[in-house]
């Protein structure tokens, strides 16, 4: 008996869900070149735009692809699967972790596309910059993954959508990915605090001359997944014990 | 690995109670399925057959009472994969195809059957390479119990497994459990078709309102509302006579012909014969399930209030 399999199926079906695969993976790609290549000589924050919006893009793209991930459970809920998976021995915590694991190939490849798209607007990194800002990036995806999950339960398909959408824009604006924001001392504590803030920092770290971001970092990601995972506990017995 | 179940019990529910908001759907059930039998849970819709079967599932928790399914606790039966179930609702994920869907289910079972082994008995394997959301009613309901049957679980739970299909696809789907309730499993389904439930259960418990109403071989259920009518023709003798025949509890005529309602059809035949040699097409028809079934719900409801 072995997981192995399902998690197989798992990945065939996200490779397979064709409107999935577009909508997680292409925006942040296509904005990067629409609005890369008209900025193609331009510098923010003493950085050339191109490597700014990359690493922008890198973040909310691989937000947007783990949290949909998650947020597919709304649909296998809706049609009564995961009661019919309720009935089998696969444990809970396995059918989380495949979409999990989903979720970390569905951002990995959005990674690898953005990546591609920088590159060709003349982005270079070295080895070492580029394997430390997707490490940064997939530790700062944890609370998105059960974030996802939560979702999944708590929502209907017909409104999960838009739902995920606006709020992935909210956490990609605030968190820096589409550009700088304010410049406000209280409005800057507030973002802080914030887990997208940190994804978004956590490619530029890479660049930077430490290469790591500071232990806020750790402190607000550990913060979000615990309080994300307590949430998720809660809507989960929820669900599940109403029906 | 897993544990071998016990052979003394399958399935035993103990003062059984669950109720969704102001709705009391299980009032009490207590019932005890021996390994290797093939009870039919037969009532009438709202009855409470679904509320017991996910409790058995482990899909609800029992607001009062126990369930232990081969001597475990539901979810504990489930995880080590003694339970195949076919839920009375529910469609099929998207993305895979039927060979997939049913390799990837069998995948999370201990034992499984080989998955053509099932494609082919469930008459599936057509259309195993089509997509799952390519599928008729009839055809999805097929690949459902090749969900359950993939599984090789040795209790067979399924509510109303046969609601959406057509006649032939019916008796295509019972010949295949015939076989697998042969093969020692137990079997509980639900359904309020009276004719399946008397057609291909060993035991049928009625249940209404949220109770066992009635519990036992078809025959004796048949047994317990009055049993047999004697229609006879037998032109001379005025009914108020065989009347007082014994085992007969009342006699109406209908022209030449005479309907005796019996309580023992056995005496009421003997004595009429003895009595009354002239008596000529004599026929003894059982109450129909459907009629006892009624009554016995009526008889329910009386007592109840």
């Amino acid at each position: 008996m072995t997981d192995a399999t399902y998690l197989r199926f798992e990945i065939i079906r996200t490779f397979r869900n064709r409107r999935f695969l577009l909508f997680s993976l292409a925006f942040p790609t296509i904005l990067l070149l629409l609005i890369g290549s008209s900025n193609r000589h331009a510098t923010l924050a003493g950085i050339s735009f191109p490597l700014y919006y990359m690493t922008g893009m890198a973040s909310w793209g691989a937000m947007v692809a783990m949290i949909s991930s998650g947020a597919r459970i709304s649909s296998e809920r809706q049609v009564g699967w995961t009661r019919q998976l309720r009935i089998t021995p696969l444990r809970t915590g396995s059918y989380f972790g495949a979409k999990i694991v989903c979720g970390y190939v569905m951002a990995l490849l959005s990674l690898l596309i953005i990546y591609l798209a920088g590159m060709s607007l003349g982005v270079r990194l070295d080895a070492r910059q580029w394997a430390t800002m997707t490490l940064l990036i997939l530790i700062g995806l944890i609370p998105f993954a059960i974030l996802g999950i939560m979702f999944g339960h708590l929502l209907k398909p017909d409104t999960i959508g838009p739902a995920i959408g606006g709020l992935t824009a909210l956490f990609a604006v605030l968190g820096g990915a589409w550009g700088p924001i304010s410049k406000s001392v209280t409005f800057t504590t507030i973002v802080k605090g914030i887990p997208s803030y940190w994804l978004v920092q956590a490619g530029k770290a890479a660049i930077g001359s430490t290469g790591w971001p500071p232990p806020e970092m750790w402190l607000v990601i550990g913060v979000w997944t615990v309080a994300a995972t307590g949430l998720a506990v809660f809507v989960y017995r929820r669900d599940t014990l109403r029906i | 690995m897993t544990t071998a179940p016990s052979t003394t019990s399958g399935i035993v529910l103990h003062g059984l109670e669950k109720a969704y908001g102001p709705v009391r759907a299980v009032r009490g059930i207590d019932l005890t399925i021996p390994a290797g039998e093939t009870v039919a849970l037969l009532g009438p819709n709202g009855a409470g057959k679904s509320t017991t079967i996910d409790m058995i599932l482990g899909l609800a928790r029992p607001d009062a009472g126990t369930v232990r399914v081969f001597g475990l606790a539901p979810a504990d039966a489930v995880a080590q994969g003694h339970i195949g179930g076919m839920l009375q609702t529910g469609s099929l994920i998207e993305f895979l195809s039927v060979r997939e869907l049913v390799e990837m289910t069998a995948s999370l079972y201990p034992n499984p059957l080989p998955v053509e082994e099932v494609l082919t008995t469930t008459h599936t394997k057509a259309f195993a390479d089509q997509r799952t959301t390519k599928l008729s009613g009839g055809q999805t309901q097929r690949v459902r119990f090749a969900l359950a049957l993939v599984a090789n679980p040795d209790l067979l739970v399924l509510d109303e497994p046969t609601a959406a299909l057509d006649v032939e696809a019916r008796r295509d789907f019972w010949s295949v459990m015939r076989a697998v309730a042969e093969g020692g499993k137990t079997v509980l389904f639900a359904t309020h078709n009276l004719d399946e439930a008397d057609a291909y259960a060993d035991r049928i418990v009625l249940v209404a309102r949220g109770r066992v109403i009635a519990d036992g071989p078809s025959t004796e259920i048949k047994a317990m509302v009055g049993g047999r009518t004697i229609h006879v023709t037998l032109p001379e003798v005025p009914a108020s006579a065989l009347g007082e025949l014994q085992g007969v509890l009342s006699a109406e005529r209908h022209g030449e012909a005479v309907v005796l309602a019996c309580s023992d059809s056995d005496a009421a035949l003997r004595d009429l014969l003895e009595r009354h040699p002239g008596a000529h097409d004599i026929e003894v028809r059982g109450a129909g399930l459907e009629e006892a079934f009624l009554e016995l719900v009526a008889e329910d409801e009386e007592a109840s209030r």
